[in-house]
């Protein structure tokens, strides 16, 4: 058998549905209104309904918590990586910042949870882009080894100083009233998140983190300071994952050093990697897929690790363009093969 | 006196530690983040081939230090190949590499028990009425020699100057008939080999763990980038200077400071001077 690219290639075309969904004409007919709208239905119906579904298993409601935390990182990393060009490695730091300062108002403060959530959305989100700034003229490597190295001297710094507990962590912060509530807040804020991301990438602003990636210099000829864009990017992204983290101290009850863990760092790139760069809902796919797997592989240890970083090596290396990407695509185009 | 001498051992120890990955980097831009399991990874097989299989010491040595410069060379050549040049894939992919090797480890292998090799040479002398044992000394000498060889390798010998060509201008090393790719492996397979001398020089001071595998890329990326990836001579004086800092802090302020002391030294370097203490990049390709 001749090899594929020597003598054929793969014919892509769109799918008339999707060709008469593009514009506004969508609207005439059913038919493309639900080609458009059966994706994203599905996404939003899926995970409102996962918790009813898991009510049998209590334990993988917890896991779907977990899955949701992991996925607003993930969100963030797509979005800054894809659409602001900053690579940050260190999602654990946005963890850990959001998870300590809503304990510090839940104990010291006696902030209720209502309260110290939020707060702690925006307060980390600014405590990360100024611990961050500094670093927003880097780019690439450089930027992705300093934000590697954040979280770890976080955890060092709280050990050497032993302040905020030290090693133990802070404990007893309120728990949610209700295991549904945890849900249901985690679940909402995510797909609130989702598709606001997916809104703002496409308004002005998100035109300008684009160029910002692609070619900062012509941003910068512009006269547009493209630090204070890369902040605000950074700004959106550390918030959705200090947002993670306070409800993660939350439903732990607890704060403490392990909330700067790899772990945090590695699931979002893998989810990412896995889900498909650049299209913010695949790495909401790509936490679906491993969260779970992880969790499976809870009884044997680090194995999990192991096993997720040769998912993330086999994708990033084989199949590059993630399963959101493959799906969009077999979903739009018909693809066919043609002699050359 | 104390500062000076163990500063001088920590640093000797630090710039045995990065010499593999700045020959990687500083060769075939790859940055290898799999440089510390490579290292843990060396240590564990000499265990076994040491504990399991009952080889003479030297004998034992000898076939780690070959088999990890074979598993770098074949991770080039099967899995980073692909990925050449997407400095972002490569540092996701070779991370994940070491991840995998380190945490499989963990789960394989090095679990439960203490796991050493013995040293070199037993015994301590005293060197200005400080006591230093001898395989502390020996981390110097063949620290110098191992830097002094590479040196010789590099400047004196075919593959070597072909490596050094390739780092310097890849497209005229190729116009020369000098093969990228075959030289990637090599650099890769030299710097395993590196990341192995270090770590059976210097895990007979400790006993092996994974998190080693962490420390030692930890430091070894803060020395490459204090000293200016890629730059040789960079490299080494960062390590008497991050090696010298942590040194004293750890007499003022206490042991958990000795990483932060590393971490810190990445951070403010990248914010102030990107290329490095002594970094040949220009500064303009590095900052927006």
């Amino acid at each position: 058998m001749p090899k594929a690219h020597e003598s054929r290639r793969k014919e892509r075309l769109d799918r008339g549905v999707k060709v008469r969904s593009d514009g506004v004409y969508a609207v005439a007919s059913w038919r493309e209104m639900a080609f458009l709208l059966g994706p994203r239905l599905l996404l939003i119906a899926g995970l409102l309904i996962m918790p009813l579904l898991l009510m049998p298993v209590p334990y993988w409601q917890k896991v779907l918590t977990i899955i949701c935390i992991y996925s607003m990182l993930a969100i963030g990393f797509d979005f800054l990586a894809h659409y602001v060009g900053l690579v940050s490695l260190g999602g654990a730091l946005y963890i850990g910042v959001g998870a300590y300062i809503a304990a510090i108002l839940n104990t010291e403060m006696g902030l209720p949870l209502w309260a110290t959530i939020p707060l702690a959305t925006v307060l980390g989100g600014g405590v990360c882009t100024v611990l961050l700034w500094p670093c927003l003229p880097l780019r690439g490597v450089y930027f992705a080894i300093v934000s590697l190295m954040f979280p770890l001297l976080a955890a060092r710094l709280i050990e050497a100083f032993d302040i905020f507990g030290g090693t133990d962590g802070i404990m007893g912060l309120d728990g949610f009233p209700n295991r549904w509530s945890e849900m249901y807040v985690l679940i909402i804020c995510l797909l609130l998140a989702l598709f606001a991301l997916r809104q703002l990438v496409n308004e002005d602003v998100g035109l300008v983190f684009r160029g910002v990636k692609d070619n900062d210099q012509s941003v910068k000829a512009s006269g547009i300071d493209i630090t204070r864009y890369k902040a605000l990017g950074v700004f959106i992204a550390s918030s959705l994952g200090c947002l993670g983290g306070a409800c993660l101290a939350h439903i732990y009850m607890w704060a403490g050093i392990s909330q700067f863990a790899l772990d945090f760092s590695i699931i979002p790139i893998a989810a990412t990697v896995v889900g498909g760069g650049g299209t913010l809902a695949g790495p909401v796919i790509g936490c679906l897929i491993l969260v779970p797997i992880s969790e499976l592989l809870r009884d044997f240890g680090t194995l999990r690790i192991a096993v997720y970083a040769l998912i993330l090596m086999a994708f990033i290396v084989f199949k590059s363009e993630g399963l959101m990407s493959y799906g969009a695509r077999k979903y739009n185009q018909f693809e066919h093969w043609v002699e050359i | 006196m104390d500062i000076l001498i163990y500063g001088v051992i920590n640093s000797a120890t630090l710039a045995l530690m990065a010499l593999g990955f700045t020959l990687v980097y500083g060769v075939s831009r790859l940055p290898n983040f799999a440089h510390g399991a490579l290292y843990v990874l060396a240590g564990y097989i000499c265990w076994l081939l040491l504990n399991r299989l009952g080889l003479p010491y030297i004998l034992a040595i000898a076939l780690a230090l070959g088999l990890v410069a074979v598993v770098g060379g074949a991770m080039y050549q099967l899995i980073l190949v692909r990925i050449r040049g997407m400095s972002i894939s490569e540092i996701i992919a070779s991370y994940a590499i070491g991840l995998a090797i380190l945490e499989g480890l963990r789960w394989g292998g090095l679990k439960g028990g203490t796991f050493t090799l013995p040293a070199f040479l037993e015994g301590s002398v005293d060197i200005a009425g400080v006591s230093v044992d001898f395989q502390r000394i020996l981390v110097v000498v063949l620290g110098a020699l191992l830097v002094g060889l590479l040196y010789f390798f590099v400047n004196h010998t075919r593959l070597g100057l072909a490596l050094k060509g390739m780092a310097q201008d890849e497209r005229a090393a190729l116009t020369l008939g000098i093969d990228s790719d075959r030289m990637a492996v090599a650099s890769m397979a030299l710097g395993s080999l590196s990341a192995a001398i270090a770590a059976l020089i210097l895990l007979p001071l400790g006993s092996i763990v994974v998190e080693a595998g962490y420390h030692v890329l930890i430091m070894a990326v803060a020395v490459c980038i204090v000293g200016g990836l890629g730059s040789w001579t960079g490299a080494i004086l960062a390590s008497f200077v991050i090696g010298f800092a942590q040194i004293l802090t750890t007499a003022y302020l206490g042991a958990h400071f000795q990483v932060v002391v590393a971490i810190l030294a990445i951070i403010l370097t990248l914010i102030l001077r990107p290329s490095g203490l002594f970094g040949k990049q220009k500064e303009l390709e590095e900052r927006v």
